[in-house]
């Protein structure tokens, strides 16, 4: 006689574990710590070393400056360096149920990676290390979830999320979060920056993410090419900017205003 | 994740969780209608990932604290991230034992701060006014504490 075994959905009786229920608990936990947020803005590239943290930092400081309140989280979780470049230093101050931002250089509210992690270790997680491949994307993913919504954001006009290259961080963000983030996208003037954006960008936009629009660093120096143009006219994006090396306080200003 | 008892077509119902040892989390099922009782063991990296789930087979009677999961977690943690190392004078707050506080002091600087207030509430919770090793073995078991 066979066996009758029901589907997992068929057993309704109470299960005091509620998984479900404590996975719901975490993402209300995360939109309601962002409820006072205005908006959030994704700095994005498919490409590394094109300066999304340097240009998140500057563009920070400078709707800071412009009377925004603004909040920085580092989502480069392996990498970070906003808050050096913020002059956000900790301790992570731990209240009733949060932990407070740091408030960097023109009153940046940052989080970052760096704040938790020892000078010069990598990101390091308990666990077996045989199988760390099959956790390890789990465990980034719940220190990007506890970022948003353990920290006490408070009332932003802004809150800047730097991504690491790629885009797959930019995936969890948009899982994490209600709505998918808008999006600013970084490169710089080589085509191969554009291949790399280019695959970023789609991804962004095929995910339902409003694109802000494209800017150009490191632009009219050594590098060659037009990438951020390129980019823009596929896009239909506005080229926010081009900043060169060494950009001084009304580049980052004009950036600001056109965000 | 459910279990089934075939024979009565029940739904088990949770019993109880456990830390046995060697990285295996235990949680134990009993069908209401027969009584039979069947254990779910996890290997290290099946309970590993429950963890980095966030999540607490069993469910949890406490809060959560804010970034539980770094700070349980993450093994290169600076000593000085949090500044929550003062000990909180709130009322009615349970004692701890010499030797729980002993054990507490091997716990690293990183996540202590963060250890000693779930234990703090898990006694309070329960009306506990010491807490000594025993009873931080049984939160720790009741809670999926598993890496902490």
């Amino acid at each position: 006689m066979p066996l009758n075994i029901r589907t997992y959905h068929e057993l309704t009786e109470a299960d005091r574990s509620g998984l479900g229920a404590q996975v719901g608990a975490q993402r209300r936990r995360v939109a309601e710590r962002l409820a006072s947020v205005q908006r959030i803005v994704a700095v994005m590239s498919g490409k590394g070393g094109v300066g999304k943290s340097f240009v998140t930092a500057g563009l920070a400081r400078a709707l800071a400056r412009a009377g925004r309140r603004v909040g920085a989280l580092d989502a480069d979780l392996n990498g970070p360096t906003l808050a050096r470049l913020l002059e956000a230093r900790g301790p992570l101050a731990v209240t009733a149920g949060a932990v407070e931002p740091v408030a960097g250089a023109d009153g940046v509210r940052c989080v970052s990676m760096a704040h938790l992690l020892e000078d010069g270790k990598p990101l390091a997680f308990k666990g077996p290390e045989s199988d760390a491949f099959i956790w390890r994307g789990a465990l980034e993913a719940a220190a990007l979830r506890e970022l948003l919504g353990d920290v006490a954001w408070g009332a932003l006009d802004v809150l800047l999320v730097d991504l690491p290259p790629g885009i797959g961080r930019f995936h969890e963000l948009a899982d994490l979060l209600p709505a998918p983030p808008d999006v600013l996208t970084v490169t710089i003037p080589t085509i191969e920056s554009a291949e790399a954006v280019r695959r970023a960008l789609t991804a962004a936009r095929d995910r339902g993410a409003r694109l802000v629009g494209v800017i150009e660093n490191m632009s009219g120096g050594a590098f060659a090419g037009d990438a951020g143009d390129v980019l823009a006219r596929e896009f239909a994006l506005p080229l926010l900017a081009r900043i060169p090396f060494g950009p001084g306080d009304a580049v980052w200003q004009a950036l600001g205003e056109r965000l | 994740m459910k279990f089934l008892c075939v024979e009565c077509d029940r739904q088990m119902t949770f019993e109880e969780r456990g830390l046995p040892g060697d990285g295996t989390l235990a949680a134990t099922f009993k069908c209401p209608a027969c009584g039979r009782v069947v254990a779910m063991l996890t290997n290290p990296m099946e309970t590993q990932l429950v963890a980095s789930l966030g999540v607490k087979i069993g469910g949890t009677t406490i809060d959560s604290e804010p970034l539980e999961t770094i700070r349980s977690q993450v093994t290169t943690g600076r000593d000085d991230a949090f500044d929550d190392h003062a000990p909180r004078a709130t009322p009615h707050a349970p004692r701890w034992s010499s030797e729980a506080e002993a054990r507490l002091a091997r716990v690293p600087t990183f996540v202590r701060g963060m250890v000693k207030k779930i234990y703090g509430d898990y006694a309070k919770e329960r009306g506990i006014a010491e807490i000594t090793p025993a009873v931080m073995d049984t939160a720790r078991t009741e809670l999926g504490l598993e890496g902490m």
